[in-house]
């Protein structure tokens, strides 16, 4: 049986493509059941792929299968899906998989979410010896890299900076409530990122009162003047502010008449606007993080210098993972031969014990099932070194054949 | 036979110690040899204690090295409610090497043979003592918490780049497990207390009665300031404060208590 990959992702295909064969996890459970046919098939599906992984006998047979399948998704004949495509086979499929799972290959390197989408594919799919290997194997190498390497705390925006260091005081995001200060477009965009992982938006503090509403409507919060926005500070969590007001909005004094209520809760400020809006004798504040611009900037240069290393850290984790799995495929190999060893020895042991069958004939029921689970052991514990030491060679001639070719 | 388990015990600890501090320099496997050397040990060192106890005349850990033994046991049970999560290994390069010094110290005098002798037969005690120790483990781990609670904090404030690497538990998380374990070692060293108090009229109070009150009265300002006023900072500081306060309980009032 040999495992293979079709798909198109981010990497080929633009949007507009990627849209027309994205299913749903229910779709995606069904077209690998369909496609598996008695064999196995998973269907990895998000936004930024939809790749089809398959073990079966016949791989020609299974690629044409799934790119008539892509291409019924899509509404076209498979040769115009042809260009988008992508084709691995057995190892090659499998290291792919393990840096999809390690957010490697992702739009945004290192995201987290990719974990859930692999393991909720594997769930859902119609998988077998094989299949069941590989993605569990994925799920073992993609929490790996993260707990080895940071590259989940690499932000590569300010914006994505801000909500990292978000995470970093409150940890799970998920009912944090943030304030924006001023609707322009860099601090929506950071607040974006902040309800994105899991925030909610409770207040919109706006000079303009049209366009404070409008944002509240967008994105679920209420809309406040700007001359209100210390009544913000009891309740909310992260201050995110970037008006192109000329001087200070929010002083320390503002700030330090809201801290009893807030009974030492930790309040987050970021600061996007030049000139800042912030006083910065906030940061002096107990329970006050204040980030103006440079600061997140900072940051961000500083996990970008550190970045590289981190990804050098991921993909040589995903590629020694590879090489456990190319052995395991190897080992495979070998399958046949030691069922064969296995049904020899087991016929061995059967005939004699039937030829010794009148001299065991004086023995209860009881003890004939301790003679036979006796034997089992036995011939189970002579082919056990053998049995191992196949699958070694057959490891060792795949890496030896593979060392031809490259010398 | 004790022998035989307070080496693995001491050489999986001081395993762990030495894997966190690795850790912090190339974080991966060595963290995960740390996790497994703080399993192990605890593994051995609870069956040293069950053959203690198997074999003793009476509570095996009645004298101050055993009850130094008992603790070790309850500050590396305690931190392995959390140590297992990749985010809290640098409390276990705070707890590990502490672990492994306490259980070594408690070798030396003694503290892990085999069989004891003990006058201690009374339940009451007994439960005081363990009470209390329990309570003392618990103010250890909570110091642990506190100290990288402060530590993420001053990262933070000084607005250090390289914060995000270092991937701490979140303030609020390392907030709320301290006030947590606070929380509950003190309603242990409550009941602890009662039956110290209980014996009082026969016994009188001495040094380690007064300062175990001493501590008791310290966390008891410790939740107060941090659920009812909001002080989380000065809360945490004093964490520590309290933790040198169970320092000289244990490893100095204890000596003369039970000599």
């Amino acid at each position: 049986m040999k495992l293979l990959l079709v798909g198109t992702s981010h990497r080929l295909a633009p949007v507009e493509v990627r849209e027309r064969v994205a299913v749903d996890p229910d779709g995606a459970a069904a077209l690998g059941e369909r496609l598996a046919a008695g064999g196995e098939a998973v269907c990895l599906s998000t936004c930024n792929r939809t790749e089809v992984y398959v073990a079966a006998d016949d791989s020609s047979r299974a690629d044409e299968q799934v790119t008539s399948s892509l291409a019924e998704l899509a509404g076209v004949e498979p040769a115009k899906l042809e260009p988008y495509i992508y084709r691995l086979e057995q190892e090659d499929a499998a290291v792919h998989l393990f840096r999809v799972a390690a957010g490697l290959d992702s739009l945004v390197p290192g995201e987290g979410e990719i974990l859930g989408q692999v393991r909720t594919a594997y769930e859902r799919g119609s998988t077998g010896p094989l299949l069941d290997r590989l993605f569990s194997h994925a799920l073992h190498t993609g929490k790996k890299v993260r707990t080895d390497t940071a590259i989940a705390e690499s932000p590569g925006t300010t914006s994505s900076a801000a909500a990292a260091l978000a995470a970093q005081v409150f940890g799970d995001l998920h009912g944090s409530r943030i304030a924006i200060v001023g609707a322009g477009k860099v601090g929506t965009l950071a607040a974006k990122r902040l309800i994105k992982r899991g925030a909610d938006l409770t207040f919109v503090a706006n000079r303009t009162a049209e366009r404070g509403e409008q944002l509240a409507a967008e994105l679920g919060g209420v809309p406040l003047p700007l001359e209100r926005i210390g009544e913000t500070l009891e309740t909310a969590d992260i201050v995110v502010s970037s008006t192109s007001a000329p001087e200070i909005v929010l002083s320390a004094e503002d700030v330090a008449r809201a801290l009893p209520a807030r009974k030492g809760r930790p309040l987050l400020l970021i600061d996007l606007a030049v000139p800042r809006d912030l006083d910065p004798a906030i940061n002096d504040l107990p329970d006050c993080y204040l980030y103006d611009i440079d600061d997140l900037e900072a940051v961000v240069e500083e996990t970008m210098q550190g970045r590289e290393a981190e990804f050098a850290k991921a993909e040589a984790i995903a590629a020694s993972e590879g090489e456990r799995f190319r052995d395991w495929l190897a080992s495979r190999h070998a399958v046949p031969a030691i069922t064969s060893i296995r049904e020899r020895a087991e016929a061995i042991r059967r005939g004699e014990l039937a030829k010794a069958s009148s001299r065991l004939a004086g023995l209860s029921e009881q003890e004939r099932e301790a003679v036979d689970s006796l034997t089992s052991r036995i011939v189970n514990k002579l082919l056990h070194e053998p049995i191992v030491r196949l699958k070694e060679a057959a490891a060792d001639e795949r890496r030896g054949s593979e060392n031809r070719v490259e010398g | 036979m004790a022998e035989l388990l307070v080496w693995p015990a001491l050489l999986a600890y001081g395993e762990a110690a030495v894997a966190y501090a690795g850790n912090v320099r190339r974080p991966g496997s060595l963290g995960r040899l740390a996790i497994w050397g703080v399993r192990l040990g605890w593994l051995a060192q609870t069956a040293l204690l069950v053959v203690q106890a198997g074999r003793a005349d009476g509570f095996p850990w009645s004298t101050w090295a055993g009850s130094l033994n008992l603790f070790v046991w309850l500050i590396v049970g305690a931190y392995l409610i959390w140590g297992c999560s990749p985010s809290f290994r640098l409390l276990g390069l705070a707890v590990m090497p502490f672990a492994a010094g306490l259980l070594a110290l408690s070798y030396v005098a003694g503290g892990t043979e085999s069989r004891t002798h003990t006058a201690w037969h009374d339940v009451v005690l007994v439960a005081h003592v363990g009470f209390v120790l329990i309570a003392f483990a618990g103010f250890t781990v909570a110091a642990g918490l506190a100290a990288l609670e402060l530590w993420h904090e001053r990262l933070l404030k000084r607005h250090r780049a390289g914060v995000l690497r270092l991937r701490l538990p979140a303030v609020v998380r390392l907030d709320r497990l301290t006030v947590m374990t606070i929380a509950v070692s003190l309603g242990a060293l409550t009941v602890g207390l009662v039956p110290g108090f209980a014996r009082l009229p026969e016994h009188g109070l001495d040094a380690l009665m007064a300062g175990t009150l001493a501590a008791w009265l310290l966390y008891a300002a410790i939740l107060y300031l941090r659920v009812r006023a909001g002080r989380r900072a000065l809360a945490a500081q004093l964490a520590l404060v309290g933790f040198a306060t169970v320092l000289v309980l244990q490893l100095g009032l204890l000596v003369t208590h039970v000599a």
